[in-house]
């Protein structure tokens, strides 16, 4: 059933509202049968593309494919391509069954109404099937609208943010849910979020948006402990990002001076190699450690160390503790420390040094903004 | 930062009062909107009591002289009564289909589509509903006898002249019904493989339904009871209320009134059908 | 709830509007009101400038007569005077009736909000006339309220309601009562119930927390519900000629006078124009303030 040719491409994509680009020269392709996702802020153009790949968008320039096959041109409705939108759009006076058969109907196909009830059984609403979409929870009719999708067999699958009206534990369970269903069916999914953690927690590979543009795709992990950008770095997690110049390139690892202190980064996360550069670090991969006599000592060798830090804040949050830790040359650096219990959590005032294994900071250029990605928590 | 004393007491809320006070000035508001409907159903109740007044003289009048069902049983009795309920009824009927079907058309257009000259229609939509009667009925008037229609004043003016001002009132219940519509329903119909015309036909068209047909019982009402419009366009050809204008010098049969109430009486069973279907419906 | 949500928009991409087909949809029904109100609207206007010399049978010469205008309105100021102070007085008592009975459905009625809709219109699937016939049977002179009053002395022994400017007044706030009523209860269903418990919250009283916040927030209601009720007032002819005396006649019953008894057509036509021009400019009033979007 699949074709391993039936990859999506988007070649030069670009689409303008008067004279707001909306999506800026985009370009990508999604392998067939993986699970896709375009991750990035509000208004950053996610949406936008999507709809252009189900045709409900007319881009400016630029081309859609579905393996070799221009769909540029083509209505939605010669399109091999369905949709879950956000609001999910069943349609009010139809049935649940007659929502989830309506593109088999349209199409012709032949026994509408077992595989109907079939698709109704997968998604669990066998039950529901007379009543109509208002007689259904949020949760509930997220799933015919999966359902309804599903069952045209598209070659691509595109879903608009699709848990976004579900509570929390809802979500998270329907994570999973799709996951696993785009495992066992094996169609391109190509899931649209704001959402971080259910980008990283779904997708094979994730293709992170801003302004229009994509700033960084690969897998993940990739993406999470190999940011090329700020953006990436501050939209992912949470990165610390601290000034530094770049002194050595001789060696495997680069290294910079920061503040008068010397660290280095290994190559393959270094994404510059001259001049001022941002020395990135995840507040999970510090270690704080209170600061002995020797006040730039590693407590463990081959360790990077940044000594003569003072924690100013302590906040505990059940699995871990955060701390605020204020270096010398004035930045607070975000610590965060899993409650293992195998040392007391540090108080404010305390004198400590920061430490982190080599390999997992990374450096970026220093002409990127410090701030781009960052998201507040009323955002999220 | 520590905060100050707080100098401020908040004032205490008023003690309620007990009972019939309390309950006087809680439901005050609900005592005189049922009063103020009551003041309007007066004059139904008269016209209904009315119907089954035999009355003395030839013209029926505000004096209860003596029971009858005759009244009932004998509607068709004064002379042109029957006919010009007929010519209304068809009047209206006509003027309903073209008016529902002319408004429909510039409500998906004002909706759903984008076009210079927006404001303009919007104004030109809108003054027949704001125009007085007597302007509206006597400018056509003047129209058609300048034309040369004088001689064929009648059902076909008359019909003209009600497709106009109902026009406006089709499109503003039809808009309103089409705006609350999700356009997000019908991409998601196209997306699911409904060209154009299916998805019309399948998607916007039911969802619009109940404001194509209130637009249309609109229209209806509007048109079958109008009269100052009919008047000045209508020639020879006499609709019901300008019979029941007329019978001001002719004499009131009371079978008016039993004309009055029936006429009641089946718009509040439709409407209150209506309301019936929707509830069981419950459509979005 | 999706709402809550927020869509990936700066700019959210409005659905396709197809260009063209706009105006073919629009043309029908806007070819309709061109010919048959705004054609005879400019005819109308034609004919109020032709000589006042000429005459039905002879046909009228075009002069430019703008005169017309003026002799209409010096003819006839005390009609002018009379038809906006009954239509005003009307209005006026539509807005204190309207506004409980918008109140009540809107925030008191619960379970029987739908009902109490239906009750509001429900007295309008009689003819207008019959209704109208009828309050004159209501008011007349023994009939129960006359002698009502009467007995409590608020009339004279032989004092009369109808044939006076009180039945008059009576029979326009009756007919044009759920013009009021109706968009004032829209304009109040949107008001948000929250916002007056906030009021509440900040220490106001229940009477002030009407006045400070529901009042205000009704106003688009009460202007459009004052508009739709104040304008057809001003030209309406029936509740003068059927509970009135030439003593109560207004604007609309002199124009109709003029049309279709005196034949006197440009008299005729300027009077309308006069009238339909108070109107445009209240109309335009109301643009300025709200824009042209919520007309229709």
């Amino acid at each position: 059933m699949a074709d391993a040719a039936r990859d999506l491409t988007l070649t030069n994509v670009t689409k303008r509202f008067g004279d707001f680009v909306a999506v800026d020269d985009l370009s990508l392709q999604v392998p067939q049968g993986s699970f896709f996702a375009l991750l990035g802020p509000s208004g950053c153009g996610k949406t936008t593309t999507l709809r252009i790949v189900a045709g409900l968008e007319a881009p400016t320039a630029g081309t859609v494919a579905i393996g070799g096959d221009d769909i540029t041109g083509l209505r939605p409705y010669k399109r091999p391509v369905n949709t879950v939108f956000q609001s999910y759009a069943l349609f009010p006076h139809l049935t649940i069954f007659e929502n989830v058969a309506f593109g088999l109907r349209r199409r012709g196909a032949a026994h509408i109404t077992e595989k109907t009830e079939r698709m109704l059984d997968l998604v669990e609403l066998r039950d529901y099937a007379n009543r109509k979409p208002a007689q259904l929870s949020g949760g509930q009719q997220q799933r015919v609208a999966l359902g309804r999708a599903l069952i045209n067999e598209p070659g691509v699958l595109l879903l608009d943010e699709p848990l976004g009206a579900l509570d929390l534990k809802l979500r998270r369970q329907m994570q999973i849910e799709l996951k696993r269903i785009q495992t066992e069916i094996g169609i391109t999914f190509v899931h649209v979020t704001h959402d971080q953690e259910e980008a990283m927690t779904m997708a094979d590979t994730i293709a992170v948006m801003n302004a229009g543009h994509i700033e960084q795709m690969g897998p993940p992990a990739e993406l999470y402990e190999s940011p090329r950008t700020t953006f990436v770095a501050n939209f992912l997690g949470q990165s610390n990002l601290i000034e530094a110049v770049v002194v050595d390139t001789s060696g495997s690892d680069v290294v910079v001076d920061c503040h008068g202190q010397k660290v280095g980064v290994v190559g393959d996360r270094s994404h510059t190699d001259q001049g001022q550069a941002w020395l990135g670090i995840r507040p999970e991969k510090i270690v704080v450690n209170p600061a002995g006599d020797d006040a730039t000592a590693a407590s463990v060798s081959g360790h990077n160390v940044l000594g003569g830090g003072v924690v100013t804040d302590v906040s505990f949050v059940g699995v871990s503790t955060q701390y605020l830790v204020r270096m010398p040359w004035g930045q607070e650096v975000m610590v965060f420390e899993q409650n293992t219990g195998r040392r007391a959590p540090l108080r404010n005032g305390d004198q400590v040094n920061l430490e982190w294994s080599a390999d997992h900071a990374f450096l970026l250029d220093a002409d990127q903004d410090a701030q781009a990605g960052v998201v507040f928590e009323d955002d999220r | 930062m520590a905060l100050r004393e707080n100098t401020l007491t908040a004032p205490t809320a008023p003690v309620p009062r007990s009972t019939p006070g309390r309950w006087l000035a809680d439901n005050v508001v609900m005592i005189v909107g049922v009063a103020v409907l009551i003041y309007t159903f007066v004059p139904i109740g008269y016209i209904f009591a009315l119907s089954f007044n035999e009355p003395a003289g030839k013209s029926a009048t505000a004096q209860f002289d003596s029971f009858t069902t005759d009244n009932w049983t004998s509607i068709c009795e004064p002379d042109g009564l029957c006919s010009s309920l007929q010519t209304s009824v068809l009047i209206s009927l006509v003027a309903t289909v073209i008016a529902t079907l002319l408004g429909t058309l510039m409500a998906f257009a004002l909706v759903r589509h984008t076009f210079r000259g927006r404001g303009v229609s919007n104004i030109v939509i809108f003054l027949p509903m704001a125009t007085p009667e007597v302007v509206m009925g006597s400018s056509l008037l003047a129209m058609f006898i300048a034309i040369g229609f004088n001689g064929v004043l009648g059902f076909l003016t008359i019909v003209i002249a009600h497709v106009m001002f109902c026009l406006s009132f089709v499109v503003v219940t039809v808009k309103a019904r089409l705006a609350g519509l999700d356009s997000r329903l019908e991409q998601a119909a196209m997306d699911l493989y409904a060209n154009e015309w299916q998805t019309f036909r399948l998607i916007t068209l039911p969802l619009a339904l109940p404001g194509i047909v209130a637009g249309a019982l609109l229209a209806f009402s509007l048109s079958f009871d109008d009269f100052v419009v009919t008047n000045f366009t209508s020639g020879s050809t006499e609709t019901f209320p300008l019979f029941v204008y007329g019978s001001k010098q002719r004499g009131f049969p009371p079978q008016l009134f039993v004309i009055g109430t029936i006429m009641f009486l089946v718009s509040l069973s439709i409407v209150l059908l209506g309301e019936a279907v929707r509830r069981r419906r419950r459509v979005t | 709830m999706s709402d809550l949500v927020a869509d990936d928009v700066a700019v959210e991409p409005k659905p396709r509007r197809r260009r063209g087909k706009g105006w073919l949809l629009l043309l029908p029904g806007m070819l309709w009101l061109l010919v048959f109100f705004i054609v005879p609207t400019v005819q109308l206007f034609i004919t109020s400038l032709y000589d006042p010399n000429g005459s039905y049978e002879f046909g009228y010469a075009m002069t430019w007569h703008f005169q017309n205008y003026a002799t209409a309105v010096t003819d006839n100021v005390d009609l002018f005077v009379r038809s906006f102070t009954y239509a005003g007085i009307a209005t006026v008592i539509c807005l204190l009736l309207g506004y409980p009975l918008a109140y009540a459905i809107a925030f008191k009625s619960g379970r029987w909000r739908n009902v109490m809709l239906v009750l509001v219109i429900a007295p309008f699937f009689t003819s207008f006339l019959l209704r109208t016939l009828a309050w004159s049977a209501i008011l007349s002179d023994r009939g129960v309220v006359t002698s009502l009053l009467q007995t409590v002395a608020i009339l004279p022994d032989d004092g009369r309601l109808l044939a006076t400017p009180v039945a008059v007044i009576a029979g326009l706030v009756y007919n044009f009562l759920p013009f009021m009523t109706l968009p004032l209860y829209a304009s109040l269903d949107k008001v948000d119930p929250r916002l007056i418990e906030a009021a509440g919250d900040l220490y106001s009283s229940p009477f002030t927390g009407f006045r400070k916040v529901t009042v205000p927030l009704s106003m688009p209601g009460v202007v459009s519900g004052t508009l739709l009720t104040f304008i057809p007032a001003c030209g309406d002819y029936i509740n003068a000629e059927l509970l009135g005396t030439t003593q109560q006649y207004m604007i609309g019953n002199r124009i109709q006078a003029a049309f279709l008894k005196e034949r006197d057509y440009p008299a005729a036509a300027s009077l309308s124009l006069i009238l339909m021009a108070i109107v445009l400019v209240m109309v335009i009033v109301y643009i300025r303030r709200a824009g042209t979007e919520e007309l229709v």
